[in-house]
């Protein structure tokens, strides 16, 4: 029932869900693959930003021109969330999510992780085991509610009883969905993509799966706006509460 | 040993939650991209500006879908009902 389309003849093709390549730290069992890609993405992103600023010239060019393209991309898309007076202190932890999340898609979709043999599970993108996923929700739980408290103090919690205490049984329950549908968002996508192209090249391995990889790598990039967008209006949302909206500032 | 009863439950479960969580994301795509495909024709020039909004808030409907698909994954790959 584990993994129902592994075949041995086949090996391009064998997809594994549930099946880790543990590792034991002390009594915890962690799953190995997810730290290897984990690394490598992030050891990718370092050498990225390295090579950008290294020898920063006037005039932008080569790598540094395709990092200050990223960087304005991020700044605009907190720009966007969090509004002009707002938004600098959270560009770098936005930036660092849709980052990370972007590069860890990409990486699972474009590089070919199959020949790279582990004793047990297969290396893919990190973000398609839930772990990571809800551990960038907490992340971006905590970073909201630090937004909430460092502004507003105590009186953070005098939005869950704003317009009328009736509401704050669902005021609460949305501090517990709002990482949930996160998480499973990214979570899902990502595996799904990674099930569809699986069962596509155990079917017809040549030129048929095409089309649904370029989707994937679309709907990958999506998604990591997505979840920086969401991270972004969250902490929006923390800042300004629900009653001063039509404050003007 | 599984239950075959469970088992069968479990696949039938499957089936019906991706199957009826994508009905209503599909409704709600459609009207979202007729509604846009409107708005393009009736002001070309905002077009860059109502295709970002609609990809993003499509990204929205179809993780309606993916919850789905997420509990007919837990059903089929890491079934709480089984041993």
């Amino acid at each position: 029932m584990l993994s129902f389309i592994a075949t041995p003849d086949f090996p391009l093709a064998s997809l594994e869900v549930g099946q880790h390549f543990y590792w034991e730290i002390g009594n915890l069992k962690v799953h190995g693959q997810v730290f290897l890609v984990s690394w490598f993405v992030i050891a990718l992103l370092v050498i990225a930003s390295i090579l950008a600023t290294r020898n920063i010239q006037r005039i932008p060019s080569g790598m540094q021109n395709f990092m200050e393209y990223a960087l304005d991309f991020v700044r605009d898309l907190a720009k966007n969330q969090l509004g002009e007076k707002e938004y600098r202190p959270w560009v770098p932890f936005i930036g660092t999510l849709f980052l990370f999340i972007f590069v860890s898609n990409w990486s699972g979709a474009l590089i070919p992780w199959k020949l790279i043999k582990l004793p047990e599970g297969e290396l893919a993108a990190p973000t398609n085991d839930i772990n990571t996923t809800v551990a960038l929700a907490l992340l971006v739980s905590l970073a909201y509610f630090y937004a909430g408290f460092s502004r507003k103090g105590l009186g953070y919690f005098a939005k869950y009883v704003q317009p009328t205490p009736i509401l704050l049984p669902i005021a609460i329950l949305e501090d517990f969905t709002k990482p949930l549908s996160l998480s499973f968002r990214l979570f899902g996508n990502i595996l799904a993509d990674e099930l569809v192209v699986g069962v596509l090249v155990l079917l017809v391995p040549l030129f048929v799966p095409l089309p649904v990889m370029l989707l994937g790598l679309f709907t990958s990039a999506i998604q990591a706006l997505v979840f920086a967008t969401l991270a972004g209006a969250y902490i929006h949302e923390a800042l300004e509460g629900h009653g001063d909206e039509n404050e003007e500032h | 040993m599984v239950d075959p009863t469970v088992a069968s439950a479990s696949v039938l479960a499957a089936a019906l939650s991706i199957g009826l969580a994508s009905v209503g994301p599909g409704i709600g795509q459609g009207n979202a991209s007729g509604q846009a495909v409107e708005g393009i024709a009736r002001q070309p020039e905002a077009e860059g500006k109502i295709r970002g909004t609609l990809l993003l808030t499509l990204a929205f409907m179809e993780s309606l879908t993916i919850y789905g698909l997420v509990i007919a994954l837990v059903l089929l790959f890491a079934n709480p009902f089984i041993g």
